[in-house]
């Protein structure tokens, strides 16, 4: 695959239109279930079209054929490092009947593709997956009528196989032969019936990823590897804090260095754009020494988040209230967990390339939604949306609203200053850490009450929480807008209550409690930059429950699985916790000194996959440090399209929450972030993983798609928590793990 | 000045104080060694000099005449993939991909000093270098393979390798 | 003739009898292993602060073995010596100890079947230790995790691996008696100098040692070695560029690092880790001693240090680049290579104490050989896993002899104003080739728990 090809052809004629496609979508307003307050994708035209089609119900959007028989698909979703553009293709061959290799993909663009507002919760095998399935059957259907009419023969005698139909007659006519103008151009009915899992060929088998290859072999394969011809690099000179003001900078010392093109500065804003990449890292670092910047201290106490939270809040909001307001019960327990900002930290600093030329920008993004992400640019610029444009290419790996977005922002507001000039920003990796927006930090209070039998009567949970999205959509999502002259200001955060939840999401226990009462105790200042952060504010609410399901299971005196069991009806929830618990061989046979086991589960947003988890910890309590040794995890997210992608994803899930769970907090003091490398912001090493991970996935073929790739956040927090427990008869309520709150926790 | 890379000698027009890093990716054209710190601290750039894992993005060039550089280029094509390549794609040991080029020339540097690294050696060897998307698994299980491919390889007569 | 030969063989047997009354140490019983019942929680916890005072689990802890369970290898000019089990595992641990024989061996340095132990062990600053100390750390120790796991053999030449042989090592250098009080010092004095020369142990590597592996005792605290490091002085003779005083002292043993003074390093970095557990007061006091001994500073020594602190503040604000000398000298070659490869992290102004240290601050280049420089260039100072720590990249991979020869020329001139080191080239060659040994080891102050990682040994 060459990445660059759409760059030149981009270059060559994109702006001129080169009406070799037709896109005939409309390009509606706005609603993102759950995140976001600024709305991002169309509203539905026919809500009663599956997936995405409900937006962008016309076929065509969806797949093109040429005469030469060549199948293009396009999503409005993104590559994230989640095996997407495999996943999708292997959802279109086996509804069009062909190799999935066979078939070209093009991803998020505003010049091409539906809009799908972000790439996020893990929606995209539900909802573009979804869609193009749908639309390949329908489409397949439509060369079967139309090859029905050329051959005079019965659309049922007629087949689809390899790209081609067939005839009972032995006759063939490829894609390609049937195709004509607008064939393709109406809209899906939802009424075509779609393949049995019985005769797959595609979807559920393992299909090697499209883009391995080019990764391993030096291919360019991300934003940062495109070069266009004439590109000049550009570095950010960020200020020390979000709302330090530029005092003063000696601009002539930094243009006259070698090298250096120009000084970019708008406001707060600042930018040295250079011929070579280390001259404008040698300008950048000059700048960043005699910048004087005008600093005040409004940043909350690190060590008193609660506090903050607990003072910050403008409004409750209900999540759930069933049953009776009070109830009685043998034995209440109650417990408080909290949660720091952590950090997305991508190993690839964002990185952004723009560039403007006959009043139009174009922007080669990493960015989770191209479609938001141009209106927010367009704001900023002041153009007209149509005016922009966004394509995404992929980035270092995604797991929520990092500084792709902001970086797309910095490239195209330095891109206008200076046209003609592709402009390349690459972020270092101190403005990556200190400005990305983080997973806001979190406090959750639950109690519970037990009745004689040792069954849950009473539930009470309250959650204070910022929200966890500030995604673009408009200007003051992004950074560059916010420090420009004309400071662009973040619209204020919205309470918002959701079936899918955003800090409330799974706040709600799945399990089978008659009483219930949840609420979100709403912080709308974010004095410390946050947005969403894989799994938004599930992985706290599931950590702080499902740690406490065992607190209440210890109180019952039943076994944690057995106690889940006996509160879930749900036989898919079930199927994953016994599986779980059979891959690891649960028991209560007693382990040597200072280990312990742990289980917990939940079902993403209580309507996406169902996820157990059950792991073993070592617990050192001279040094404090806990190592988990093997884990176990059954999964079930509907059909499984690639099981492979699954298994990663879930593997990827459980490291990177055990890292945010053991070791991870954003540092700061009242004036700066204080975690600006991974000195300073430590993340998992290979010394730390586990010496096993085993996933199963429980397929349910047939079934719609479950999103997975969040499943694993909380469960495997709370997990380590509960195995913690198991280890050393002591609970750690507070994230993350270090080493010195273990020892605190066990004394000696 | 001439650096040696992936065993062919290029004339560069940098600045000797340019870290290895940019002269790589913008002068020669090679995306495999990534920005990812510019510190040390996540081994993103990780290129090999002299069959030794270094970070290319605080090696300056002055530093390197007559130095063998090898690069994830260096290791095989698309087209015609070395085990260690072939090792990663078998196991479809990335998710987004980005650290990858970087592990797998530590790994690669590894295996060279000791084509018999036990799994703990490769382990412990790899720790310098970080991964996000928790892909440690399948890199591990990558690098055995790589071990063994490597092993045949070697074994292997010249012809065939060809 | 015969008569004096028989005389002298009954000398010779008077002497020898002597010699093994002295040396010979009667076995203490074997005791049924105590109970965490036996013991007060509150002793229990004394015993914890102790027992990180004396840095225990530094050389009885196995990098990713578990926390006690000894045969960690320890490299001596005669041989490796491996640490013992002091877990309280009845089999091969300490478990059949009573509190007697664990005393003993802390104050005599002999081993509970009677036989003595080698000073690697350092029972010459142990045999300071107050009794009612060595009741807590028993304490502690008998209440840890018993992990059954025998220590490896020792790996010494005749006639050292004869334990007998040690008495005669004691008989010549050890000065066996608890710790004497100076009356005309405050409280605060004397309960540091009890930390510093009891269980502290600060001599062991802070002292030189003579031909017999005994601290030289008229070169108490004048800078002595560590697994591969120097252990600079804390006397008069300090090489800090800013001078010590109580109040860094105290910063930097609290925390492990001084905004003046860097980093620790190397095994001091574990020490700085266990006194975490420390009370303030307890570190303040050893503060208050190490800055008597090192004494007020001259004149010239203060002005130094303000000049040092001058030129690092100064170093913040100008833009980092080579001076542009085309002569070529080593230093003026060293020169370019600092500029290109390590101005970036030093030059930098990034915040302490993750960023990289102002070299016009660093005890290394400052002190009276090149070892500490040559061991954090060649293998860095490698990540502590999953906890903050300055994480520093190894140049031996990249820089031959001659880069490094030079790089040191420049450094030792810029920023410590003298001549390059005579041994330099000798140093980097066994210290390269792995013939002089050196621990590397995160900068965090990390003890040598299980997965102590990135701890690697060169």
């Amino acid at each position: 695959m060459n990445i660059s090809t759409p760059l030149n052809a981009t270059r060559r004629g994109f702006l001129a239109g080169t009406g070799a496609l037709v896109v005939s979508f409309a390009i509606p307003a706005v609603a993102q279930e759950g995140e976001v307050a600024t709305p991002a994708t169309p509203a539905p035209q026919n809500p009663d079209l599956p997936g995405s089609l409900a937006e962008t119900p016309s076929l065509d959007a969806w797949i093109r054929i040429d005469a030469n028989g060549k199948v293009t698909v396009f999503t409005g979703k993104v590559e994230l490092g989640q095996g997407t553009k495999t996943a999708l293709r292997q959802i279109a061959a086996e509804e069009l009947e062909m190799d999935p290799a066979s078939i070209e993909l093009i991803t998020a663009d505003t010049g091409q593709t539906p809009n799908e507002g972000y790439t996020a919760g893990s929606q995209t095998i539900q909802n573009s997956g979804t869609a193009i399935r749908h639309a390949s059957a329908e489409v397949r259907e439509i060369m079967i009528r139309q090859a029905s009419e050329k051959l005079g023969i019965p659309a049922e005698d007629l087949r689809a196989e390899n790209g081609r139909i067939v005839a009972s007659d032995g006759r063939t006519l490829g894609y390609g032969e049937i195709v004509a103008d607008d064939l393709l151009h109406v809209d899906a009915t939802g009424n075509v019936p779609l393949k049995s899992p019985d005769s797959y060929h595609a979807i559920g088998k393992p299909f090697a990823r499209v883009d391995i290859p080019a990764k391993v072999t030096g291919g360019a394969a991300f934003v940062q590897d495109l070069r266009p011809e004439g590109m000049l690099h550009a570095r950010l000179v960020r200020p020390p804090t979000y709302t330090a003001r530029l005092v003063e900078i000696d601009e002539d010392a930094i243009t006259s260095m070698p090298g250096v093109v120009t000084l970019v500065r708008d406001g707060d804003f600042l930018a040295v754009i250079a011929e070579q990449e280390f001259q404008a890292i040698t300008a950048m670092r000059a700048a960043y020494a005699t910048a004087k910047w005008d600093e005040k201290e409004n940043l909350p106490d690190q060590n008193d988040i609660p506090a903050f939270l607990e003072s910050a809040v403008s409004e409750t909001g209900s999540v759930a209230s069933v049953g009776a307001e009070s109830v009685s019960g043998a034995r209440t327990l109650q417990a408080q967990f909290t949660r720091p900002y952590q950090m997305h930290g991508s190993i690839g600093p964002s990185a952004a390339i723009a560039l403007f030329e006959n009043d139009a920008m174009t922007v080669w993004t990493h960015t989770q939604g191209v479609y938001p992400d141009r209106d927010a640019l367009a704001e900023m610029l002041d153009l007209p949306p149509e005016k922009v444009r966004c394509i995404h290419v992929e980035g270092s790996g995604c797991y929520g609203h990092n500084g792709a977005d902001d970086a797309a922002a910095d490239a195209a507001l330095i891109a206008k200053w200076l046209p003609g000039k592709p402009i390349r920003v690459q972020w270092t990796r101190e403005q990556e850490h200190l400005w990305e927006p983080y997973g806001a930090g979190m406090l959750t209070r639950v109690s519970a009450t037990l009745d004689d039998s040792g069954k849950i009567v009473d539930w009470r949970y309250d959650l204070w929480s910022n929200s966890h999205s500030t995604r673009p959509g408009s200007a003051g999502s992004l950074m560059a807008a916010r420090l420009m002259g004309r400071h662009f200001q973040l619209e204020p955060a919205k309470l918002q209550i959701s079936p899918s939840g955003n800090g409330d999401r799974n706040a709600i226990p799945l399990y089978d409690i008659p009483n219930q009462r949840v609420n979100w105790h709403f912080v709308p200042d974010m004095p410390v930059r946050v947005s969403a952060l894989r799994g938004l504010g599930a992985y706290c609410n599931i950590f702080s429950l499902e740690s406490f399901m065992d607190e209440l299971a210890e109180a019952a005196e039943t076994d944690p699985v057995e106690f889940r069991l006996r509160h879930m009806t749900d036989p898919r929830a079930r199927t994953v916790i016994e599986t779980a618990a059979e891959k690891f061989g649960w028991s209560d046979d007693p382990l040597p000194q200072g280990r312990g086991r742990g289980f917990a589960f939940a079902q993403y947003k209580n309507h996406a996959a169902y996820l157990a988890i059950a792991l073993e910890a070592a617990v050192d309590r001279e040094t404090g440090i806990v190592k988990i040794s093997h884990v176990a995890c059954a999964v079930d997210c509907g059909e499984a399209v690639a099981p492979d992608a699954i298994i990663n994803q879930t593997e990827g899930g459980i490291i990177q929450s055990m890292s945010w769970t053991l070791y991870e907090a954003v540092q700061f003091d009242r004036t700066r972030i204080q975690s600006p490398d991974w000195s300073a912001y430590p993340i998992a090493r290979f010394s730390a993983i586990p010496d096993s991970i085993e996933v199963a996935v429980v397929d349910n073929p047939g079934t719609p798609y479950l999103g997975v790739a969040e499943a694993a956040q909380g469960p495997t927090g709370a997990a380590i928590g509960n195995a913690f427990r198991h280890a050393t008869g002591k609970r750690i309520h507070d994230l993350p793990f270090t080493r010195e709150r273990v020892k605190t926790v066990l004394g000696v | 000045m001439k650096l040696t890379v992936n065993g062919t000698a290029h004339e560069v027009d940098a600045d000797p104080s340019t870290p290895l890093l940019y002269v790589l990716r913008n002068d020669l054209g090679l995306n495999g060694a990534k920005f990812g710190c510019g510190l040390g601290q996540c081994g993103a750039c990780t290129v090999m000099v002299d069959g030794k894992a270094v970070f290319s993005c605080l090696t300056p060039v002055m530093l390197l005449e007559d130095r063998e550089i090898k690069t994830v280029e260096g290791l095989g094509t698309i087209d015609n993939p070395g085990p260690m390549q072939t090792a990663f794609i078998e196991e479809q040991a990335a998710q987004c991909g980005y650290c990858i080029p970087g592990m797998m020339m530590r790994a690669q540097s590894i295996l060279e000093a000791n084509p018999d690294a036990t799994d703990d050696e490769l382990r412990h060897g790899l720790e310098p270098n970080l991964c996000r998307c928790g892909t440690h698994m399948r890199i591990l299980r990558a690098v055995s393979k790589a071990r063994t491919l490597m092993k045949s390889a070697s074994a292997a007569p010249a012809v065939e390798r060809a | 003739m015969k008569r004096l030969i028989v005389r002298f063989v009954i000398l010779l047997a008077i002497v020898a009898a002597g010699l093994f009354a002295y040396a010979w140490k009667p076995a203490i019983d074997p005791a049924t292993p105590p109970q965490r019942a036996d013991f007060d929680q509150e002793l229990i916890e004394k015993g914890a602060q102790l027992a990180a005072v004396g840095n225990c689990t530094a050389c009885h802890t196995n990098p990713g073995g578990r926390s006690f369970a000894g045969s960690f290898a320890m490299p001596t000019p005669f041989g490796i010596i491996y640490s013992s089990n002091i877990t309280p595992d009845p089999e091969t641990g300490i478990g059949q100890w009573s509190e007697a024989a664990f005393s003993r061996a802390m104050r005599e340095g002999v081993s509970r079947d009677g036989s003595h132990l080698y000073p690697a062990f350092p029972f010459d600053h142990f045999t300071r230790v107050s009794d009612e100390d060595n009741k807590a750390l028993y304490a502690f120790l008998m209440t840890r995790p018993a992990v059954k796991q025998s220590p490896l053999a020792n790996e010494l030449p005749f006639p050292l691996n004869i334990r007998f042989v040690l008495a005669g090592w004691k008989l010549l250098f050890f000065d066996e008696g608890a710790h004497q009080n100076v009356a005309s010092r405050s409280d605060e004095w004397n309960r540091g100098a009890y930390l510093v020369d009891g269980l502290g142990h600060c001599g062991a590597c802070h002292t030189p040692r003579n031909a017999f592996g005994a601290e030289k005792p008229d070169a108490y605290l004048a800078g002595g070695e560590a697994e591969g490091w120097s252990a600079f002085a804390l006397n008069e003779a300090s090489p800090a560029p800013v001078p010590w005083t109580a109040d860094s002292l105290y910063a930097y043993l609290r925390r492990g690092w001084h905004a003046d003074h860097g980093v620790a390093n190397g095994p001091m970095a574990e020490v700085t880790g266990n006194l975490g557990l420390l009370p303030d007061s307890d570190i303040r006091a050893i503060a208050v001693y190490l800055e008597s001994l090192m004494g007020t500073p001259s004149a010239e020594r203060e002005q130094r240090g303000e000049q040092a602190l001058k030129a690092a503040a100064a170093s913040d604000l100008v833009l980092a680049s080579a001076s542009g000398a085309q002569d070529d000298t080593p230093a003026a070659r060293g020169e370019t290579i600092y500029y290109a490869a390590c101005a970036t992290c030093h030059d930098s102004n990034r915040p302490q104490p993750f960023g990289g240290s102002n070299l016009h601050l660093s005890s290394a280049l400052n002190a009276p050989d090149p070892q500490n420089a040559i061991n954090v260039i060649l293998f860095g100072l490698p990540a502590a896993s999953g906890r903050q720590s300055s994480i520093m990249p190894g140049f031996a991979a990249i820089m031959n002899d001659q880069q490094m020869s030079d790089l040191l020329a420049y450094l030792r001139e810029e920023f410590a104003q003298q001549p390059n080191w005579d041994d330099v080239a000798s140093r980097l060659t066994d210290t390269r080739s792995g013939k002089y040994h050196v621990s590397v080891r995160p900068s965090d102050g990390i003890e040598r728990g299980p997965d102590n990682v990135g701890a690697k040994d060169q």
